[in-house]
């Protein structure tokens, strides 16, 4: 554990390296696609210091310079699994955004879908000494949360702070200064598998480039499509990647659940080709242009020509039409849903005050998905697009670059996160000192 | 079912991936430093190595010397430049001979040939040459100004008679004395060490001025003052003058130097002048007053 505190904190301190450079990029590891940006940052961020505006302000700070996107390969359910395929994509786009920029870039913060996340909910509880809550406090009751047993080959991804709670005044975001005898601390952890994260570290170490953060594409694409109010009033956001749908649930601002379920665009895809009996790339070209979940009487009557090159003159000539096609998509999108559905009635997402879910990532942009999210997940769905960000190409401002966006906002300001806060020093030497006064007391 | 025209496809794709090499040359590129060096360093070490390559071809070298010489040359030797006359003033016809006698140059030449500091301080070297100005002016005339040492005596030395100017130095050498009449003749050695003084006791002799032959230095320390008829005024090595015009006044008003009378006046211990008498005035002696000397 406390190799991945030291893990973290050193790409936290190449982070600070490359802003000092002025000079960052983000990489997007997706199933279907991965993009990268290149992001320049120059001058101080005006509005950081401004009460309650928080993690959203950072993007003021930054301007993408270069971004580039391609085909992904060697990647399922948001895991690699075809290491050499995967470097290769991921430098046909690193080298597309540096030409693009025109500047050279080494270090690089990542974002990815899979590996299965799971989240935990830490509280910790220190006594306050001097009656104020100091700056060590914080990381006294950071260190003192009892971290589960989340597993071997688990890594920890994320670990935020997201409530502190001095005696029995809950909801501060910031303690110090306050008055009070204990610290309580809520912290949301993380946990993903070990061995995604290490091929996709594997990977951009081949690449030659520096690895100063990695975030789940969950949690960024929360970041970048819900609004500020979404995010402090509690909300879901649901990405519906190639390969996976990534769903993370924020509240006051802060992140407290993130799931992802294993089904994704790539399906929808591979049972058009199923059903229809033709190859992948018409399949997800009809998906892309005549797809959609709800059927009406028009659909009926709109046939499709599904061209294929078998040399079977009756088979090459065949059509279906459009409602066959949704009829084949719907049931797929319903399972995904219904995996959400489940995801979020065991994160207690009933118990929050506001229920918004909102729809992103390339998947969101079925036809007439909201509908039937409507009818799967409850009132208040909307699709949602990425934050504007400074200096974007329009053809990358779609939904589908949610968490690439995301990825970009959270190189610019990132939340604290647990490794943020210097270890607290009483761990060994404070001990061995007492145990020593001890010893004194007892023999004299 | 073929098509019967067979188009050659590629079997696979084209990767759109960059090789690894591929990819880092990019990056090696994309690096500022990198970029700078291909820019600027890369030109100029090529610059550099060509021109070594040139140059270390010795014949090529000295056609390129040759070369330059040459178009040197051409323009030194344009026609503004050159410098086809000499025009000396101040000078006497036979200095200023003397001067184009001793300046190496032949004229017509060229103005950057000229090397005017040397050339003055080549005139200046001449004995009769006090300062010189050389200019070369519009026209392609070079202008001396010559200004010459003024003779002020005749010194007799060991060697002959020579001219000397007022501080002494040699201005020229003379024939006879009486091509000069008019000058202050001084004889014996180093005179013309003191030659400023001769000429203040000369200015000092007054009414012995018309009887005067000269004024000899005596074993380089004093001066005697030579009058004719053989008579002498041996003056001490200082206060000279006092002296001198001390044993004038003593002279004309006993007139001393009356012939048969007294044949030097021996002033070399002004507190004890001597008079020696001439042969045969020893008679008169008894008429000698005697002389106030502390008068």
């Amino acid at each position: 554990m406390s190799d991945l505190y030291q893990s973290q904190r050193a790409m936290r301190n190449k982070r600070q390296a490359a802003m000092q450079r002025g000079v960052i990029a983000v990489l997007d590891v997706g199933s279907s696609k991965i993009a990268c940006f290149v992001l320049r940052f120059d001058g101080a961020d005006l509005h950081m210091e401004e009460e309650g505006i928080g993690s959203m302000a950072g993007q003021s700070s930054f301007r993408v310079i270069g971004a580039a996107t391609t085909r992904s390969r060697g990647v399922s359910f948001g895991e690699i699994t075809a290491m050499h395929e995967t470097e290769r994509a991921i430098r046909t786009a690193v080298q597309a955004a540096q030409k693009m920029a025109n500047v050279r870039v080494d270090h690089v913060i990542a974002s990815f879908s899979g590996a299965r996340p799971r989240s935990y909910g830490l509280a910790g509880q220190v006594d306050l000494h001097d009656g104020t809550v100091g700056d060590t406090c914080v990381a006294r009751v950071l260190a003192s949360c009892d971290v589960p047993d989340y597993g071997p080959e688990r890594e920890i991804l994320h670990a935020q702070p997201v409530n502190f709670a001095v005696d029995h005044r809950s909801g501060l975001r910031d303690p110090r200064g306050h008055a009070g005898n204990a610290l309580s601390a809520d912290m949301h952890m993380l946990s993903v598998d070990r061995t995604p994260v290490e091929n996709l570290l594997y990977c951009i170490k081949r690449c030659d480039l520096n690895l100063a953060g990695i975030a789940s594409s969950a949690y960024v694409s929360g970041v970048s499509s819900l609004v500020e109010d979404e995010q402090e009033l509690g909300a879901a956001c649901v990405d519906l990647g190639g390969g996976s749908t990534g769903i993370s649930i924020f509240m006051k601002k802060h992140m407290i659940y993130a799931d992802a379920v294993r089904i994704g665009g790539d399906h929808v895809t591979s049972d058009i080709s199923q059903g229809l009996h033709i190859p992948m790339g018409i399949a997800e070209r009809i998906k892309t242009f005549y797809g959609g979940v709800h059927a009406t009487g028009m659909d009926d009557r709109e046939m499709i020509d599904l061209s294929s090159d078998t040399g079977d003159w009756e088979h090459d000539r065949r059509t279906v039409s459009r409602s066959e096609l949704i009829g084949v998509m719907r049931p797929r999108m319903e399972e995904i849903f219904e995996e959400v559905r489940a995801i979020l009635d065991a994160a207690g997402f009933d118990h929050l005050p506001s229920q918004r879910i909102v729809l992103t990532g390339g998947g969101s942009q079925i036809p007439g998905l909201d509908g039937l999210a409507t009818k799967m997940l409850g009132q208040q769905v909307r699709l949602g697009r990425p934050l504007r960000v400074q200096g974007l190409p329009q053809s990358v401002t779609g939904p589908s670059f949610a968490s690439a966006v995301g990825t970009c906002l959270f190189a610019a300001h990132p939340q604290d996160e647990w490794w943020d806060f210097d270890i607290p020093v009483d761990s060994y030497p404070a001990r061995s000192l007492k145990r020593a006064v001890r010893w004194f007391k007892d023999n004299w | 079912m073929r098509s019967m025209i067979s188009v050659r496809r590629k079997s696979a794709k084209r990767d759109p991936a960059p090789s690894r090499v591929a990819y880092r040359l990019n990056r090696l590129w994309l690096t500022p430093e990198f970029h700078r060096f291909l820019k600027l360093g890369v030109p100029m070490i090529l610059l550099t190595g060509m021109i070594f390559a040139i140059f270390s071809d010795p014949l090529r070298r000295e056609t390129m010397h040759d070369y330059l010489v040459e178009l040197r040359r051409s323009i030194e030797e344009r026609p503004e430049f050159m410098v086809d006359l000499m025009a000396i003033d101040g000078a006497s016809d036979e200095l200023a001979l003397d001067i184009r006698e001793v300046l190496p140059v032949d004229l017509p030449a060229s103005s950057f040939d000229l090397d005017l500091e040397a050339m003055r301080q080549h005139v200046e070297s001449l004995d009769a040459v006090e300062r010189v100005d050389m200019q070369v002016m519009a026209g392609g005339i070079l202008q001396i100004t010559v200004e010459e040492r003024v003779p002020a005596v005749i010194w007799r030395s060991r060697d002959g008679l020579e001219l000397l100017d007022a501080d002494g130095r040699r201005v020229a050498a003379l024939m006879r004395r009486t091509m000069r009449p008019d000058l202050l003749l001084v004889a014996g050695d180093d005179a013309d060490l003191a030659v400023a003084e001769a000429l203040q006791l000369a200015r000092a002799t007054g009414p012995l001025r018309h009887r005067m032959i000269g004024l000899m230095r005596i074993s380089a320390l004093r001066w005697d003052v030579l009058l004719d008829g053989g008579h002498r005024i041996m003056l001490p090595e200082t206060g000279a003058l006092p002296a001198l015009d001390r044993a004038v006044a003593l002279a004309d008003a006993q007139r001393l130097f009356d012939p048969g009378k007294v044949a030097r006046i021996d002033f070399r211990n002004p507190d004890r002048p001597i008079l020696r008498l001439a042969d045969g005035a020893v008679i008169d002696r008894g008429r000698v007053e005697p002389i106030d000397v502390k008068d």
